[in-house]
């Protein structure tokens, strides 16, 4: 018996994949294999790099808008937002698989299939959820076989629009939206019209703003509906039920966040998926960026209220809340009702949620 | 003293435009019944987004009910058109208190006639509608002023509670800042000869008719920024649903058209939709409630933004009268005998600084007022002498500035104290007024006359300050007295020896800062000014210069109404960014109420989503949707009468409104959508 193992110039190629948050590996099994991720600390490592620029972009922002409260506002944002979602999977993986378990076989580790021994079932929960927070897609499990909660983590966080903290730059800009929205709402419930960083948000901003908002899910929603109402694309996913539904839905939520992880049953290569998918990443994330850069120049022409003690503040606990509140709201509604029909469904149809 | 003319001071006056109608008058009720039919018509519903979608998904499940009766489907198609009902309801009600009041003023504007001069200087009789500009009319006791013009010749008293609700009569005369008539106000006594300034039409009547009807209404900035973020809310909602049928379909569910419909109407942020509005409406019809006309919405709002006030000294932070505080004597003689000349000075001085001198006297020292004798001659005040007094025979009393006192007191050969000069310097560097007083060939000492701030404004100011607006006093005071009553009265920052030129340039250089200005005004001086700030407040008394030049104007002629002005532009924001959240905020109850009954079929096990345990599918989706439409009229009052302002800064204001809009929006749909359906059940609808 022979045994083929693939090799080639991976090393090298390993921080600029994790540290761009590009996440395309060299090998089709990415950073679950051991040229990729050999061992604990490397999977921290890349964890790190992944991390590290979109994270550090608030510290950029806050030195250039020159408060640097304002980049830690930002900061919790994203933090808060990942701290529950890495909480959230976590649990969730470290539940028996329902699926495993209704076959009669009982873990006391957490949910094993597809999963690295090296890393366990928190590592690799922590992992997916910095590679789908991020834009970066990389993985250390098959996040097919998450529990279909865990699995709801790794693409809720890409619902959310990428902003926790997402891609480098465009986690940024794309949380920006979203706090100028809450700045629009908040500014508004103490009587002045709402300004962030002492620019007004009015009529121009908050369409230029809303309609970068509303480009991710509206994507995503469109071509999924597409995707699962045509013959080419109903052959995609490998199961069927609601995982089959959630192999679709996340493969197409991940390609308009411009993150590229999958569910591994997704068969994606094949020519429908492949111009689909290519809308889908062109629309969504170039649509985004013609509003946001019109945002950047009608903020820019604008002069600077001066603040005061009637102004919204945009660096304290309570405007972090109402960014959080804009952002689940806009990405939890939207794609609440597709979620329950994709992982929410297949959990409750186990028995019970967790 | 002449006529004391004293701008009425009432903060809200009972009669007049500003009549305020309860929330629920008969009549305005009734008429906003059938305008809610009315305006059902799809040109008048498209300029509101939100509604739109409501009414095509209305017409969508009439379809569906027509082709596949059932009660399910009535139901819904009903609510759904009562939603859109409720929405024009809401409209129908803030416009109808306006219209109200438009009745009123459009009585008093016909019926009158006017005694137009010809050119020959003869009198003719012709309808005061057909008056133009630069006709001469002439109006004698008991006359309607036909239209508004200006004064050019006579004195006349004015009964202008037509317009301020202020019974009391205000003199106007030719020339100076007194010289404007509004048409419509009644003369009381004597005869004026006006130009009328106002072309057919465009009278004060008709502007403030067309204001309070709000025949004109357009949107404001703020508010299409609202309708435009609404707008988004609609259409990201829009895919979510349509793309449901094909993903249900795909999962080998069927969910209904009607259920998708009642869905995205709960999704969408209809409340906010319908009350939007109304909310605009309702904001203006305040200020008119307060007797304060905005000449546009865009100038309300401002209100709200302004961050920088400028407030007149006289009648606004001070009462406009001096008043006695102390008294100084000189070295050798008692307060009490200082106190004691004053009075007797003063017995007979009504002017209100000489009452001040009687009471606090009589408060301080327990000195009695005194009977004059009939041979007590009083010296009255006159601009040569400066002085005023009492000769009781012999003995001479006088009090008065203290350079003319001391000129006085030395033409009789009497001396002059020499610590005088320091009491009457320290009294002018405090901002007061000092007053010398001699018995005689004595001066005993000074009577200090001050600025009286008034009562309760240090409180007003502190409370602008919380909420981060700036104020600043104008007065042609010397700084040394203006920086003294400023300081008293709590303002930020004062500009003395104020011309209009430096008060135009303080409005400048506060707007090339960012920051929106405030400011009233009533002189034809105040006009470029007025015409400058972001709020112009031009009082009622004022000039027509001033009145066009302001984007306010206030009846009342009461310039502390600023304050108010600023907090009800406040509020109207308030109220949109708080019902937004609440709206918003609905969605979540509604998501739980409608996703299991949505799949129920397909999917029992979503009922485990059913936290609220709602009857039946049927009964679940019907609640959601009767709870999205009740909640509009439940919210008509407090859309009319704005969310309850409190000045507070930002922070506490927002905690405030987070909490009771966003949080209890989150909650009170859970209990409302479940007592709804405890309802249904217990009628056995389902």
């Amino acid at each position: 018996m022979t045994q083929t193992i693939a090799r080639g110039p991976i090393g090298f190629m390993e921080a600029i994949k994790q540290l761009g948050t590009n996440g395309g590996g060299f090998l089709n099994a990415n950073s679950a294999t051991t040229f990729e991720n050999p061992t604990g600390l490397t999977n921290f490592l890349s964890m790190y790099l992944l991390l590290a620029i979109p994270v550090a972009l608030t510290h950029t922002f806050g030195k250039m808008v020159g408060s640097i409260r304002h980049g830690v506002a930002l900061l919790s944002v994203m933090a808060l937002l990942f701290g529950v979602w890495v909480g959230f999977t976590s649990f969730a993986e470290h539940q028996n698989n329902p699926a495993v378990a209704a076959a009669g076989v009982h873990s006391t580790v957490g949910n094993t299939e597809g999963k690295e021994v090296r890393f366990g079932d928190t590592s690799s929960a922590l992992f997916g959820v910095a590679s789908t927070m991020t834009s970066t897609g990389s993985a250390d499990a098959a996040y097919d076989s998450f529990t279909p909660v865990g699995g709801m983590g790794l693409m809720t966080g890409m619902m959310l629009g990428e902003v926790t903290p997402g891609g480098t730059g465009s986690g940024l800009y794309t949380l920006l939206i979203y706090a100028i929205i809450a700045v629009f709402i908040g500014g508004l419930m103490i009587g002045r019209t709402p300004e962030y960083l002492g620019k007004k948000i009015q009529a121009r901003e908050v369409k230029l703003a809303g309609l970068a908002a509303l480009v991710m899910p509206v994507v995503v929603l469109v071509v999924t509906a597409i995707a699962v109402s045509v013959a080419a694309g109903r052959a995609g996913p490998l199961n069927a039920g609601p995982h089959g539904f959630s192999e679709i839905l996340y493969g197409l939520t991940s390609q308009g966040n411009n993150n590229g992880s999958a569910f591994g049953g997704l068969t994606g290569n094949t020519p429908f998926y492949n111009i689909v998918g290519a809308i889908d990443m062109l629309l969504g994330r170039f649509a985004i960026m013609v509003p946001v850069l019109a945002l950047g120049g009608a903020l820019a022409a604008k002069n600077v209220v001066p603040e005061s003690l009637g102004t919204f503040r945009t660096d304290n606990g309570m405007f972090v809340g109402l960014t959080i509140g804009v952002i689940l709201i806009i990405g939890g509604l939207t794609f609440f009702p597709a979620i329950s029909l994709g992982p929410i469904v297949e959990q409750l149809s186990h028995g019970r949620f967790f | 003293m002449s006529h004391v003319l004293t701008p009425p001071t009432t903060e809200a006056s009972p009669h007049g435009v500003a009549q305020a109608r309860g929330l629920f008058d008969r009549e305005i009720l009734s008429q906003a019944f059938l305008d809610s039919f009315k305006k059902l018509d799809p040109r008048v519903q498209v300029r509101n987004p939100v509604m739109f979608v409501v009414l095509v998904g209305s017409i969508i499940t009439l379809l569906e009910a027509i082709a596949h009766p059932g009660v399910f489907t009535w139901s819904i198609t009903v609510w759904l058109v009562l939603t859109v009902m409720f929405a024009n309801f809401a409209e129908a009600m803030a416009e109808g208190r306006g219209k109200a009041q438009a009745d009123t003023l459009r009585k008093m504007r016909s019926e009158t006639e006017a005694r137009r001069l010809t050119a020959e200087g003869r009198e003719e009789l012709v309808p005061a509608a057909n008056l133009t500009k630069g006709d001469t009319v002439i109006c004698e006791a008991g006359d309607v002023i036909p239209s508004d013009g200006e004064i050019i010749e006579g004195i006349a008293s004015v009964d202008e509670s037509a317009i301020t609700g202020e019974s009391a009569p205000v003199i106007r005369e030719s020339g100076g800042d007194r010289s404007a008539v509004t048409g419509g106000t009644k003369v009381l006594s004597d005869r004026i000869v006006v130009r009328i300034t106002a072309e057919r039409g465009h009278t004060f009547i008709d502007r403030m008719i067309n204001l309070v009807e709000g025949a004109n209404r357009q949107k404001t900035p703020n508010e299409i920024a609202l309708t435009i973020l609404l707008a988004v809310l609609t259409i990201v909602f829009i895919p979510v649903v349509v793309t449901l049928q094909p993903f249900a379909a795909f999962s080998g569910a069927t969910v209904s058209v009607v259920v998708l419909v009642a869905l995205l109407v709960c999704l969408i942020p209809t409340t906010i939709g319908a009350l939007l509005s109304a909310i605009g409406i309702a904001g203006m019809d305040r200020l008119v409630q307060r007797n304060v006309l905005a000449m546009s919405g865009r100038a309300v709002e401002a209100a709200g933004d302004v961050q920088v006030l400028l407030l007149d000294k006289t009648g606004t932070i001070t009462l406009g009268n001096r008043m006695a505080a102390n008294f100084l004597p000189v070295e050798g003689h008692s307060e009490q005998e200082v106190a004691d000349v004053a009075q007797l000075a003063s017995l007979a001085d009504e002017t209100p600084e000489g009452r001040s001198v009687v009471v606090l006297a009589k408060e301080n020292f327990g000195i009695r007022e005194r009977q004059l004798d009939p041979s007590h001659v009083f010296v009255p005040f006159t601009a040569t002498t400066r002085m005023s007094g009492l000769d009781m025979g012999e003995r001479q009393i006088r009090k008065g500035a203290a350079e003319s006192v001391k000129r006085w007191v030395s033409e009789q050969g009497g001396m002059i104290p020499a610590d005088l000069d320091a009491i009457v310097e320290r009294v002018s560097r405090a901002g007061s007024t000092p007053l010398a007083v001699a018995d005689g060939t004595t001066i005993l000492g000074v009577i200090e006359l001050k600025d009286v701030v008034k009562e309760g404004i240090k409180v007003k100011f502190e409370e602008m300050r919380r909420m981060g607006i700036r104020t600043v006093m104008i007065t042609g005071d010397n700084p040394l007295t203006a920086a003294a009553i400023a300081q008293e009265a709590g303002v930020d920052d004062f500009l003395a020896e104020a011309t209009p030129e430096a008060k135009m340039a303080l409005i400048k250089q506060e707007q090339e800062g960012g920051r929106l200005v405030a400011m009233t005004g009533d002189g034809t001086n105040d006009a470029p000014a007025l015409a400058q700030a972001d709020v112009g407040v031009a009082m009622n008394t004022g000039t027509t210069a001033a009145k066009e030049a302001g984007n306010m104007v206030d009846l009342d002629s009461n310039p502390t109404k600023l304050i108010a002005i600023v907090e009800i532009g406040k509020q109207l924001l308030i109220t949109r960014g708080s019902l937004t959240t609440f709206s918003i905020a609905n969605d979540i109850a509604k998501y739980f109420a409608i996703i299991p009954a949505l799949f129920a079929i397909k999917y029992h096990q979503l009922g485990a989503l059913n936290i609220m345990h709602l009857h039946s599918p049927q009964s679940a989706v019907l609640s959601a949707v009767i709870f999205n439409a009740l909640v509009i009229i439940a919210l008509i009052p407090l859309a009319l009468r704005g969310v309850k302002f409190r000045a507070a800064n930002s922070s506490a204001i927002l905690r405030r409104n987070v909490l009771i809009y966003g949080v209890g929006g989150v909650l009170v749909p859970f209990i409302f959508i479940k007592l709804i359906d405890l309802v249904l059940v217990a009628l056995h609808a389902y």
